[in-house]
C-alpha cells in the first residue's frame, strides 16, 4: 500500500513492461465480455422484455470479438497476454493459438444461434430464472477454456461452465429434470475432480502450469518422469467430459431433459470442449505419451461410435436419439486424436467444429419438429413433411450432414480420418468411422420416414417460430457452404493441427525471448 | 431461536457484524482478511437478521435482490481489469492512484476495486443462498 518507492529493482526481470498491442486484448476480451455482459443481463433479470434483444446483441458482440481474434491469429500466429503483466509462467497466461481460435469463433456462433432460438421459447419464467445471464457465463467458461494458455485456469473454466451448465439443465425445475441434473452434475465433478488430482500431480512434477512451460519441459526431461500415469489421468478425465465409451453414460441420462435450445447448447458446446482438452494435453504438451496411449484411445474411440450410432437405432424418443448421436461423433473424433498426424489431428478439429454446427442444429430442428407435432416420440408423429416442406428439407440436409454425406460439412472430417486411418495401416479403425456413418444414416433415416414422411397421425399445431427458423436456417447454411467449399477452413484446421504437433510457435509467444 | 433477547439483539449483532466485514475487507490487502471472507461475515450477519426476525425485513432492508448485488459485484470485478486497458497495461494489471481527501493520502487502487467486487459476489450469492434455505423452513 506504500506510494511507489523509485528504488534500483530491475521489474523488466517479474514484469511485462512493454505495453501490449491493443489486438493483443482479443485474447481476453471474449473471457471479459461475456462476463460484463452476463452481470448487466444478471441485474436487469426482472426484465424479461429487455433480456432477449440485449442478450442477443451481447453475443453478436463475442462473435465479433471472436472473428477478428482468428484474423489477428491467422495473420500474426499464436497470441499471448499475461494478466496481471507478470511474467510467465508465473502470470496466468492466456495464449490461444489457430485452433483455440477456430473453436471460439465456432462456440460464438452456437452460442449466437442458441441466443436467437431462445428468444420465442424460453418464456417469462424462464427468463426470470436467468437463461440468459447462464448462457453469457456458460460462454465466459467455454471462451475462458478455449483461449488460456494455463492448464490450472483451463479447469477454472471447466468448473465456470459446468455450474452455469447447472443452472441450465434444471431451468424449469421438474422433477425428470433434476434427476436428470443429479446424474449429469456428479460425474461430471467426479471427472473435474480427476482433472484436478492430474493438475496437482503435473504441478508437483514441473513446478509451473503454463502450457508452453510444461510443453517444453516434458520434452526435456521426460525420461524417469512418471508421465505416463498423468496421461492416462487426463484420457480419463476429459474422456469422462467427452462422454467416450465407457465413461459416456450421463449423456444420455440428462440430455434429453432441458429445454431443447439447452440440449442444443449442450451437445453443441460442452463435449467439444472436453475433445479440445484432450487435443491440447495430449498432443501439445505429452505427444510421446498419447502416442502410446493412441491404441487404447481407438479403441474406446471405435466402441463410442458404435455403441453410439446402435444406441441412436434403439431410442424412439428423438431427444434421446440425438444424445447417442453426439457421443457417436465424439467417437469419431477420438478416432483422429489416436491415429494422430495432422491427418487424424486434423480431421478430429475438423468432426469437432462440424459437430457443434450440426448437432446445435439437429436439436433445435427436433425442437421445432416437437412443437409442430406436439410428440417427440416417433412411434406417434407423422407428417412434417406434408405441413413444413421448407423446415423439412433443412432437417433433411442436417440428417444428410451428420451421417457423413456429401456434400455436407460431415463429409471432409469423416474423409480426413478414414484416410489418416488407413495410411497408419489401422483399416479396422477406417472401417469403423464408415460403418458409424452407415448406422448414423439408419438412425436419422428412420426419423425421416416416420416423422416426416409418414402421413400424419396427430391434430395440426401451430407453424414453427420465426426466430428459431431463423436460427436454424443459418446454421444449415454454415454446414452446407463448409460442404461445397472447404477450403478455406481446411487450410486453418491443418495450419492448426501442425501448430498442436510442433508448438514452438505457441512457446514463442509465450517465451517471446526464449529465456526462463 | 425466537426469544425477545435474540430479536432485540439481533439488529445490533447485524449492523456491527456488517461494520467488522467491511474493516476485513479493507484491511485483506496487506494482512488477512479480504473481499471473500469480508462477504462471509456480511452474509452470516444478514442470516441472523433473517433468523431473528424472518426473510421479509432482511429482504426490505437490503433493498436490492441479492442476486443483483452479487451480479452488481462481478461487474465491478470485471471493470477492475479492463481498467488497465485504459494505461495500456495488460488485462487484471494493479493499478493505484493516491488522491488527498482531507489533507490525508487515502491510496486508491483497482485491485481494491476486485476486491470489493469480490465482497460483493459473495454477500449477494450468499445471502440469497440463505434466505431460499430460510423460506423453506417456514
Amino acid at each position: 500500500m506504500a506510494a511507489p518507492a523509485a528504488s534500483a529493482i530491475d521489474l523488466s526481470r517479474a514484469l511485462v513492461l512493454a505495453p501490449p498491442p491493443v489486438a493483443d486484448w482479443l485474447v481476453i476480451l471474449p473471457v471479459a465480455w461475456c462476463l460484463l455482459s452476463g452481470a448487466v443481463l444478471l441485474m436487469l433479470r426482472k426484465d424479461v422484455r429487455l433480456q432477449p434483444p440485449l442478450a442477443i446483441a451481447a453475443l453478436s458482440v463475442l462473435l465479433l470479438l471472436d472473428a477478428l481474434l482468428l484474423w489477428r491469429v491467422v495473420e500474426g500466429g499464436p497470441v499471448t497476454m499475461v494478466m496481471g503483466r507478470w511474467l510467465p509462467p508465473f502470470g496466468i497466461a492466456f495464449t490461444v493459438d489457430l485452433a483455440g481460435a477456430l473453436f471460439a469463433l465456432f462456440s460464438a456462433i452456437v452460442a449466437l444461434a442458441g441466443g436467437l432460438y431462445a428468444a420465442e421459447s424460453i418464456d417469462a419464467s424462464g427468463r426470470r430464472y436467468g437463461f440468459y445471464p447462464f448462457l453469457l457465463l456458460l460462454m465466459a467458461g467455454v471462451s475462458g477454456a478455449f483461449l488460456t494458455g494455463d492448464i490450472f485456469n483451463l479447469y477454472v473454466w471447466f468448473e465456470v461452465l459446468l455450474i452455469s451448465s447447472f443452472g441450465l439443465l434444471v431451468l424449469g425445475s421438474e422433477p425428470k429434470q433434476i434427476d436428470g441434473a443429479i446424474k449429469y452434475a456428479f460425474l461430471n465433478l467426479v471427472a473435474t475432480t480427476l482433472f484436478l488430482i492430474a493438475v496437482g500431480y503435473l504441478y508437483g512434477l514441473f513446478g509451473t502450469l503454463n502450457m508452453a512451460d510444461i510443453a517444453v519441459k516434458a520434452a526435456e526431461r521426460r525420461p524417469g518422469l512418471p508421465l505416463m500415469t498423468l496421461a492416462v489421468l487426463f484420457v480419463l478425465a476429459f474422456g469422462m467430459k467427452a462422454a467416450a465409451f465407457p465413461v459416456n453414460f450421463w449423456l444420455p441420462a440428462s440430455y434429453h431433459t432441458p429445454r431443447i435450445v439447452v440440449s442444443a447448447l449442450f451437445a453443441g458446446l460442452l463435449t467439444k470442449v472436453g475433445i479440445y482438452a484432450l487435443i491440447r494435453v495430449m498432443v501439445m504438451l505429452f505427444p510421446v505419451e498419447g502416442d502410446a496411449l493412441s491404441f487404447l484411445i481407438a479403441v474406446a474411440a471405435a466402441a463410442t461410435m458404435i455403441f453410439g450410432a446402435l444406441g441412436a437405432i434403439g431410442q424412439s424418443d428423438t431427444r434421446r436419439l440425438l444424445g447417442y448421436l453426439v457421443i457417436s461423433g465424439i467417437g469419431v473424433m477420438l478416432a483422429g486424436v489416436a491415429v494422430g498426424g495432422p491427418g487424424g489431428i486434423g480431421g478430429a478439429l475438423f468432426y469437432a467444429l462440424h459437430s457443434m454446427v450440426v448437432m446445435t442444429a439437429l436439436y433445435m430442428a427436433t425442437g421445432i419438429a416437437g412443437r409442430l407435432c406436439g410428440v417427440f416420440d416417433l412411434n406417434r408423429a407423422g407428417g412434417l413433411y406434408g405441413r413444413a416442406a421448407f423446415f423439412s428439407a433443412l432437417s433433411l440436409v442436417l440428417f444428410l450432414s451428420v451421417s457423413g454425406m456429401p456434400p455436407f460439412s460431415g463429409f471432409w472430417p469423416k474423409v480426413m480420418v478414414a484416410k489418416a486411418a488407413i495410411d497408419i495401416g489401422a483399416w479396422w479403425l477406417a472401417a469403423t468411422v464408415l460403418a458409424t456413418g452407415f448406422l448414423t444414416m439408419i438412425a436419422v433415416g428412420r426419423v425421416w420416414a416416420l416423422a416426416y414422411w409418414r402421413p400424419e397421425k396427430t391434430a395440426s399445431e401451430p407453424a414453427p417460430r420465426a426466430s428459431a427458423m431463423l436460427s436454424l436456417s443459418a446454421l444449415v447454411a454454415l454446414t452446407v457452404a463448409i460442404g461445397l467449399y472447404p477450403d478455406p477452413l481446411l487450410q486453418q484446421i491443418q495450419a492448426a493441427a501442425s501448430l498442436l504437433a510442433e508448438p514452438s510457435a505457441y512457446v514463442n509467444s509465450v517465451f517471446p525471448q526464449g529465456a526462463r | 431461536m425466537n426469544t425477545v433477547i435474540f430479536r432485540t439483539l439481533a439488529p445490533f449483532l447485524t449492523a456491527l457484524m456488517l461494520l467488522f466485514s467491511v474493516f476485513v475487507l479493507l484491511r485483506g490487502h496487506n494482512e488477512p482478511g479480504g473481499g471473500f471472507i469480508g462477504g462471509l461475515i456480511a452474509a452470516s450477519a444478514l442470516a441472523i437478521y433473517g433468523i431473528a426476525r424472518g426473510i421479509r425485513p432482511v429482504r426490505e432492508a437490503l433493498w436490492f435482490h441479492p442476486m443483483t448485488i452479487a451480479a452488481f459485484g462481478l461487474l465491478l470485478a470485471c471493470i477492475a481489469g479492463l481498467v488497465s486497458m485504459l494505461a495500456a497495461v495488460p488485462f487484471m494489471t494493479g493499478l493505484w492512484i493516491y488522491p488527498s481527501l482531507f489533507g490525508v493520502e487515502v491510496p486508491l487502487s483497482t485491485v481494491m476495486l476486485f476486491d470489493f467486487g469480490v465482497y460483493l459476489v459473495v454477500v449477494g450469492a450468499v445471502t440469497s443462498i440463505a434466505l431460499a434455505l430460510e423460506r423453506e423452513d417456514i
